[in-house]
């Protein structure tokens, strides 16, 4: 799991934004996510709302925790919650193809002290997105 | 907000009826530039057919989005304007009447404010320590803590701030201005357009930004040629009579500064368009310098055109306005009227209704003391649907159903602050935005204290679509890092100058879950009217509950819909009792 720069490192490093391109987060250009891999994908977009070890957050409302979350259980459920979303959640189906939504699934079904062997594929995925 | 790219050919097919007829010269005026093939899938589409304004209204909410749709139809009057009140006043509650209202936002504030005088024993429970909601000003000394947890200390100067909501109110959202006007809250012209802000892609000019004025006036007078050629060319003749076409011709010389020869070309004329190499002077200074203006091809290939229809959205129109000191000043100004009725730091855990009353529960938002309830016989409940929805609440199943269908909009904006107001002291940038393709999306500079000496705070990001999501997920020492990663290619002062700034990422702020309500033209259908039903003795408030979402004005006109409903509601069903 990719870990976040320490804020004290990137303050460090200001005024030479080259030296840790490497690290930062590449940024889409298409208008789509272009991260490809559920790693990718859970940090630069998921980690938004249910945050970096998938622990979910408390304010006037919550975002509820992916981490051991027995919910994942039945893997149509992230699926679904990705491709349309519910509830405040919008869905991703817009902006993530089959082949992303399948990866970042498959991500937090085996993270964050989830870890269910079965894994959802693309296609098993385009059934419900229906594209 | 969208684009509308093709909104000046919509404007000039919208001249003619015969839409048709009109594309295939404008087709082979165009053939090989990348409008062409934008346009070529549309007419296809709708060739030899006749094509009623509606089915261009689909089309447009289609290919551009409802925004463009809604713009589209205020253009051909389909879209009614609001039924505002000006002299809206509440009167007569039965005594004793007790209305608990859910949020001190500009919805419940409203609410509060126009209950109370209409005679009915007030009470509001807010989340956060202090009022206005979405409505929202961060100055330095302000910290801003996350969801998440992360803290940030603003740290700019005095007089300088972030707004990190709503930051502009058009001059026809009415309800806003006369709030603004009867509480004393002073307003400012917020500058939209700036002939003289960017427009920059990367993949464009070898990512060299361009002034708005030079892309504006290059893209009017080179359709304006493109036009002129079709008639020359007898492609319009049957669409227009000869004096149609020559009235046109002489139109276009007119709005695209074309010469005799209806050439668009480097002139006196065009330079008093886009602006000149070298300006007049006084004494012995030098003669002007026309400027040469840029390729034809270049700018269509370019997409820069696309940023420079926003300003002529009826939302974006001129006069717009700002609060002067931050938008907030709204927020205070309602709050000097009721903050007696507001108790702060009050979260709301359940909303319970039966034949009797209404009985809310709540806890201190910090998690301390316990379960405290507070009972009314009407509730107005204001709370953005995305914490609404997890609420345990006694209403219908239709109105449930409503308040789960609507997922909150992701957002980002980025404050920082400068040394010195660069923009204005080296590129005569005062006010107004300028539009990138990189992630930070628009810059805008501050549309007040011109000219002023010391520091300067800019808007560096203002961000929409995945890359909201992505600069969300990020750190928000990030986000500001990224910001002047990406400025300062269109601002290279921006390393050299750069103090400090701040992030607000709207998922992550924790009384909202998100920037506003998304509808759908499905949602609405479906959903819209049971969502603002009274329902038993609850009615909801805010921006989701309004045909301008994400807007001040929503909130306002929705409070007021919802109370006067209301108000009818309790007299009808007292006199009944």
């Amino acid at each position: 799991m990719r870990t976040i720069m320490s804020t004290a490192v990137l303050w460090g490093l200001m005024g030479s934004a080259t030296a840790f391109a490497a690290d930062a987060p590449i940024l889409s250009t298409s208008g789509k996510f272009e991260e490809q891999t559920g790693e990718a994908l859970f940090n630069q977009v998921c980690q938004g709302c249910h945050m970096a070890q998938g622990q979910g957050a408390h304010g006037a409302g919550a975002y509820p925790a992916l981490s051991t979350n027995p919910k994942l259980g039945a893997k149509v459920y992230p699926v679904y919650m990705v491709a349309s979303g519910q509830g405040g959640m919008p869905g991703f189906k817009k902006y993530m193809d089959d082949q992303q939504i399948a990866a970042v699934v498959n991500y937090v079904r085996t993270h964050f002290g989830n870890q269910y062997p079965d894994t959802v594929t693309a296609e098993e995925v385009r059934v419900l997105t229906q594209r | 907000m969208l684009m509308h790219p093709h909104a000046y050919f919509y404007e000039i097919f919208f001249i003619f009826s015969g839409f048709d007829r009109l594309a295939q010269p404008l087709l082979q005026a165009l053939a090989g530039t990348d409008i062409f093939f934008r346009f070529k899938g549309l007419i296809m589409q709708e060739q030899a057919m006749v094509v009623s304004r509606r089915k261009v209204l689909n089309w447009i909410g289609v290919t551009a989005g409802a925004a463009a749709m809604y713009q589209a139809m205020s253009a051909l009057s389909f879209a009614a304007e609001s039924t505002y009140e000006r002299n809206f006043a509440l009167s007569g509650a039965p005594k004793g009447t007790r209305v608990l209202i859910l949020g001190a936002g500009l919805a419940g504030m409203t609410a509060a404010y126009e209950l109370r005088k209409a005679g009915y024993q007030v009470k509001v429970l807010e989340f956060n320590a202090k009022p206005g909601g979405r409505c929202w000003t961060l100055r330095g000394g302000d910290r801003f803590t996350e969801l998440g947890g992360a803290t940030q200390q603003c740290e700019f100067d005095k007089g300088l701030y972030l707004n990190p909501g709503p930051w502009r109110i058009p001059y026809h959202h009415h309800a806003v201005l006369d709030y603004c006007h009867k509480f004393g809250v002073a307003l400012e012209p917020f500058i939209q357009v700036n002939y003289n802000a960017m427009v920059h892609s990367t993949k464009a000019f070898g990512g060299k930004p361009q002034r708005y004025r030079e892309v504006q006036a290059d893209f009017q007078g080179h359709v304006a040629e493109l036009l002129s050629k079709a008639v020359n060319q007898h492609g319009l003749d049957q669409a227009l009579t000869r004096e149609d076409r020559e009235r046109l011709l002489e139109v276009m010389r007119k709005w695209g500064a074309l010469d005799a020869n209806n050439a668009y070309k480097k002139s006196l004329e065009t330079s008093l368009r886009r602006g000149f190499a070298v300006d007049d002077g006084g004494g012995l200074m030098p003669e002007a310098v026309p400027s040469e203006p840029i390729d034809c091809k270049a700018l269509l290939d370019s997409n820069l055109w696309q940023s420079i229809a926003s300003g002529q959205e009826y939302e974006f129109q001129s006069s717009i306005f700002q609060p002067v000191g931050g938008m907030d000043m709204i927020a205070q100004a309602f709050q000097k009227q009721v903050n007696d009725l507001i108790h702060y730091n009050a979260k709301v855990t359940r909303i319970q209704q039966d034949a009797n009353g209404v009985t809310v529960t709540y806890q201190n938002s910090d998690g301390s003391g316990g379960a405290q309830q507070e009972q009314a016989d009407w509730c107005v409940c204001t709370l953005p649907l995305s914490i609404l929805g997890q609420l345990p609440i006694d209403v219908s199943a239709p109105m449930m159903s409503a308040i789960r269908a609507v997922p909150y909009e992701s957002s980002v904006k980025v404050g920082l602050q400068f040394k010195r107001r660069f923009w204005e002291q080296d590129e005569h940038i005062y006010g107004g935005i300028t539009y990138t393709d990189t992630p930070v999306s628009k810059i805008s500079y501050p549309s007040t204290d011109y000219g002023k000496q010391g520091k300067g705070v800019l808007l560096g990001a203002y961000i929409w679509g995945p890359n909201a999501y992505e600069f969300t997920a990020m750190s928000p020492q990030m986000r500001v890092q990224k910001a002047v990663e990406f400025g300062a290619q269109i601002h290279p002062q921006y390393p050299g100058e750069f103090e400090n700034g701040i992030a607000v990422g709207w998922h992550r702020v924790p009384w909202t879950n998100g920037c506003y309500g998304l509808w759908t033209p499905e949602t609405r259908q479906q959903h819209y009217k049971n969502l603002c039903q009274i329902d038993g003795r609850i009615v909801l408030a805010g921006e989701h509950a309004s045909y301008i979402p994400a807007w001040m004005e929503g909130a306002i006109l929705s409070s007021h819909d919802a109370i006067k409903r209301l108000h009818t509601h309790i007299i009808a069903s007292t006199k009944t009792a």
